[in-house]
């Protein structure tokens, strides 16, 4: 076992990890934050989707001590503290984004890291980045608008689900 | 995945010389490819020797009309900072997924040598130049086969260096599932002739299709081709694609190539 130290939802943290500990084991089991889903375990699904450094990563396909020092961000971090939602939840509650919800919070990690680099993405934009995240409830549409939503975008102009 | 040791040196004798001490220690890059394999079991290493923290294996330069790119850049760093050759820059920006790009790099990519994947396609047409530890290689003399190299046990690539061709692209057929090709055809213009690099369709890996090379460095137009096919036999068969299927892809993705270059 080895030591691994890293800030994760802005608090630092620490653990004993294997080298083989994937960085969702180390959030999941180690820290308790099952926020991060575990959907395919290949790097296809995307619902293990957190930031680490700023950038979008699967923390499936990534060790937990590759990490070491990161500033990891997960879907638990996103809400403010008193469970107010930040405005892409917003949007995917008020646009009816998930359905059985186990994509969701890779999709909102996804549409966090797309909207920094891109803060008004068209349709096709968002479709394209979201290649990574897999979803077999909502077929998308409502994925879709509730980021356009979020960036502060007219969605009537989309169509009905 | 089966237990190993995680090792994060911060120069590059000190990972080489972890590889070398112990032939089933493993180099690692971003790990999107190592690690779904060393899940899988298909692996076992005694060692991962993480690339990320040693010095000087990233960042994009210039010199003299070449591209250099560092060994442990990630695919979302060439697609972002690779402007000056903008065929090599899309093709970076288009391998996987935005998360994997934010994780896989370029020398993980060409040691792994996948024959699906997309930069040994790069690397081949623009007769770029694989520079280790050890050694320059040139493109010609780096691909060995599927998931084959002519690396040394050991060997890292620090980087990438590529001659910036006067007119280049890379057209992707994309296999929806995995995001590889399931064929890739790039083609790139040089004052002194134009080379084709083809990925996804050879059974041996990448390879050059030297008819196509010829009639286009005769002249540079789809239609050049016209005529020309590649042989069935020598593709890679399998439930997304039959040979034949695929042989066909690389003549009609080589023309797309030659338009798209010509803008």
């Amino acid at each position: 076992m080895t030591k691994v130290a890293m800030t994760v939802n802005g608090k630092p943290v620490t653990g004993e990890v294997e080298g083989r500990t994937l960085l969702s084991s180390f959030l999941r089991e180690g820290l308790g934050l099952t926020g991060t889903h575990v959907g395919c375990d290949t790097s296809q699904c995307g619902a293990c989707v957190v930031h680490v450094d700023g950038v979008a990563v699967k923390s499936c396909t990534m060790l937990a001590l590759e990490a070491e020092g990161a500033e990891v961000a997960t879907i638990e971090g996103q809400a403010a503290p008193d469970g107010t939602l930040n405005t892409i939840q917003q949007a995917f509650q008020d646009h009816h984004g998930l359905q059985c919800g186990f994509c969701t919070p890779g999709m909102v990690m996804s549409a966090a890291a797309l909207l920094k680099d891109n803060p008004k993405p068209t349709e096709a934009e968002i479709r394209h980045y979201l290649e990574g995240n897999l979803c077999r409830c909502t077929g998308y549409h409502n994925i879709v608008k509730a980021i356009m939503a979020a960036s502060g975008q007219d969605v009537s102009v989309l169509a009905a689900e | 995945m089966y237990e190993f040791d995680f090792i994060r040196p911060e120069t590059i004798s000190d990972a080489v010389t972890v590889l070398q001490d112990d032939e089933d220690a493993q180099a690692l890059g971003g790990g999107q490819t190592l690690i779904p394999v060393l899940k899988q079991r298909l692996a076992q290493p005694s060692k991962l020797v993480s690339l990320a923290q040693i010095n000087g294996m990233t960042g994009i330069k210039s010199v003299d009309g070449a591209l250099v790119i560092g060994g442990a850049s990630t695919h979302a760093a060439v697609a972002m900072g690779a402007g000056g050759y903008p065929a090599l820059a899309a093709l970076a920006g288009h391998i996987g997924d935005p998360a994997v790009r934010n994780r896989g790099t370029l020398g993980g990519s060409l040691a792994n040598n996948d024959p699906a994947a997309c930069y040994p396609a790069a690397v081949l047409a623009s007769g770029a130049t694989v520079v280790t530890n050890a050694r320059e290689i040139a493109a010609d003399a780096y691909f060995d086969g599927l998931f084959g190299t002519t690396l040394e046990d050991g060997e890292i690539i620090t980087a990438v260096r590529f001659p910036v061709p006067e007119a280049a692209n890379y057209q992707k057929f994309v296999q929806p599932a995995s995001r590889f090709a399931l064929v890739g055809v790039y083609v790139a213009k040089f004052a002194d002739g134009v080379r084709v690099a083809v990925t996804g369709a050879g059974d041996d890996g990448v390879f050059r299709w030297s008819e196509a090379e010829e009639a286009l460095t005769k002249e540079f137009r789809p239609d050049a081709i016209m005529g020309l096919s590649i042989n069935p036999m020598n593709m890679i068969e399998d439930l997304h694609g039959t040979r034949a299927y695929r042989a066909h892809l690389v003549g009609v993705l080589t023309k797309r190539a030659v338009a798209a270059a010509l803008g």
